[in-house]
């Protein structure tokens, strides 16, 4: 199961990282294996306020419905349509096919890094 | 405690994510993922373990009567090596469970029952059994493999001699001899595919199920979860029990009018099962229209009211599309009625449509 180095964790398996003043978030290659194939995913709109610890938006897989939790707090300035269309990016390229970009965000710090977040999926 | 088949070490090692299901833990899916499993039973071939199921014998002078008066088909005129569905009704024409049964021989039937509803399903039998007549219960002895899709015929063919597959639909052959083994072949399934059910020995079917996967490897074969089946069943519009029928929806709301026989004299339920043109809600396709799925216990809307609740949903692979079964009032009923589907609070279009939503090729 991939942890990339440079990333943050929450332990609802979502990752974020800072890139150009704004924190971007997605889910882990754990939660989209645990999820198996992604058929569609909901997100907020541009603007919405998110909470860290809340969801944020759901994914669905053929079997099941997932909320996905923010691991930051702060405003929605951005969101990744190209998933709408695609969910299946999410299995592809977990770290890639991120779901929102948000500014003004709080609790990057919280996270967890990625050898925390790798002995917590083993625990 | 959950059960685990014959086979639970085999789908462990073979990657498989083992959930609870029916009594019994068993693969969801393996590493592939249910769209490739999907995808392959319908383009080349899958296999299942089917093991949960019930299988109950029912033998004596007077078992056509006590089968006849229990279940809603008629199985007078069955040959041997015939298999029939039916309904097993209550006293008020719910669904009790659904079932197939094989002929095995004059005095002999063989009952494959959902496993879910196995232990109830025998006690149900065993407080209506009259007369000169058994029922056993034998699901322990025995282990079930579904080997499903186009190229199923060439798969077994390397096992078996053509005297072990039987040709037609909705038949078995009871003596067959699969790689080495005595087992009962079945022309059967729960995919919308061609395909067959291999009943074995419990302690053959580890072997039953590596011979064939070996044999099938040419042609594609893979082992599916139960996530296939269901996504696999649900694109037939095969109902499911306590989704699509259950105690309180009897089966001519689900559609399975062609398996109730009112010619009969008596059968539990028959008097309190309506006729099709009494019917004040029924099973119905739905097909989204725009973004989202619809999934099992959500609120039907139309006309600024509640019409109805949907029993299944998902994101049909092959046709690539959202689609659902829903019981709805009849009065919205018709093919190309617009309603509302409330998904986690957000309001989902969707049009009742034709079922089957996928329907192989003769």
């Amino acid at each position: 199961m991939a942890v990339l180095e440079n990333l943050k964790y929450s332990q609802d398996h979502e990752w974020a990282k800072e890139e150009d003043g704004v924190v971007v978030v997605g889910i882990t290659d754990y939660a989209q294996s645990e999820l198996g194939d992604l058929v569609f995913v909901n997100l907020p709109e541009e603007g919405d306020e998110v909470v860290a610890g809340e969801a944020f938006g759901d994914v669905e897989s053929v079997k099941a419905v997932s909320d996905v939790l923010s691991p930051v707090s702060g405003t929605v300035v951005a969101i990744n349509e190209e998933l709408l269309d695609s969910p299946q990016l999410i299995n592809e390229d977990p770290y890639g096919a991120w779901f929102i970009k948000v500014e003004n965000a709080e609790g990057l710090d919280d996270l967890m890094d990625a050898a925390g977040y790798e002995a917590f999926i083993e625990a | 405690m959950e059960l685990k088949t014959p086979l639970y070490d085999a789908h462990v090692e073979a990657g498989g994510k083992i959930v609870p299901f029916g009594g019994y833990l068993l693969p969801v899916q393996y590493g592939t993922g249910v769209i490739t499993e999907h995808m392959a039973v319908r383009q080349q071939a899958g296999l299942f373990d089917v093991s949960h199921m019930g299988e109950i014998m029912c033998t004596g002078k007077q078992a056509l009567e006590n089968l006849n008066m229990i279940l809603t088909n008629d199985f007078t005129d069955m040959e041997d090596g015939q298999a029939r569905y039916s309904v097993m009704c209550n006293e008020h024409g719910g669904c009790v469970d659904d079932l197939i049964v094989y002929k095995v021989a004059d005095e002999k039937y063989f009952i494959v029952v959902n496993a879910s509803n196995k232990d109830k399903d025998y006690a149900w039998m065993c407080d209506h059994c009259f007369g000169e007549a058994k029922f056993e219960d034998i699901s322990s002895k025995v282990g079930q493999i579904a080997l499903q899709g186009p190229k199923a015929k060439e798969i077994i063919s390397k096992l078996a001699a053509a005297e072990s597959i039987p040709e037609k639909y909705y038949y078995a052959v009871f003596d067959a001899e699969v790689a080495g083994m005595k087992c009962c072949v079945s022309q059967t399934g729960y995919t919308g595919e061609f395909g067959y059910e291999i009943y074995m020995a419990a302690e053959d079917a580890v072997k039953m199920w590596n011979a064939l996967l070996e044999a099938g490897k040419e042609e594609g074969l893979i082992p599916c979860g139960l996530g296939a089946r269901d996504t696999l069943r649900m694109e037939a519009a095969m109902p499911l029990y306590g989704h699509e029928m259950n105690d309180d929806i009897n089966p001519i709301e689900t559609g399975l009018g062609f398996a109730v026989k009112r010619k009969k004299d008596a059968f539990i339920g028959k008097e309190f099962l309506p006729l099709k043109a009494d019917l004040t809600r029924k099973r119905v396709g739905l097909q989204v229209d725009g973004r989202g799925i619809i999934r099992e216990e959500m609120e039907v809307f139309a006309d600024g009211k509640k019409i109805g609740f949907t029993t299944s949903g998902t994101k049909a692979p092959f046709i690539d599309k959202a689609v659902g079964m829903a019981i709805l009032d009849i009065d919205y009923t018709e093919i190309g009625t617009k309603v509302t589907v409330s998904v986690r609070g957000r309001d989902v279009e969707c049009e009742v449509v034709q079922l089957p939503f996928y329907k192989r090729e003769a």
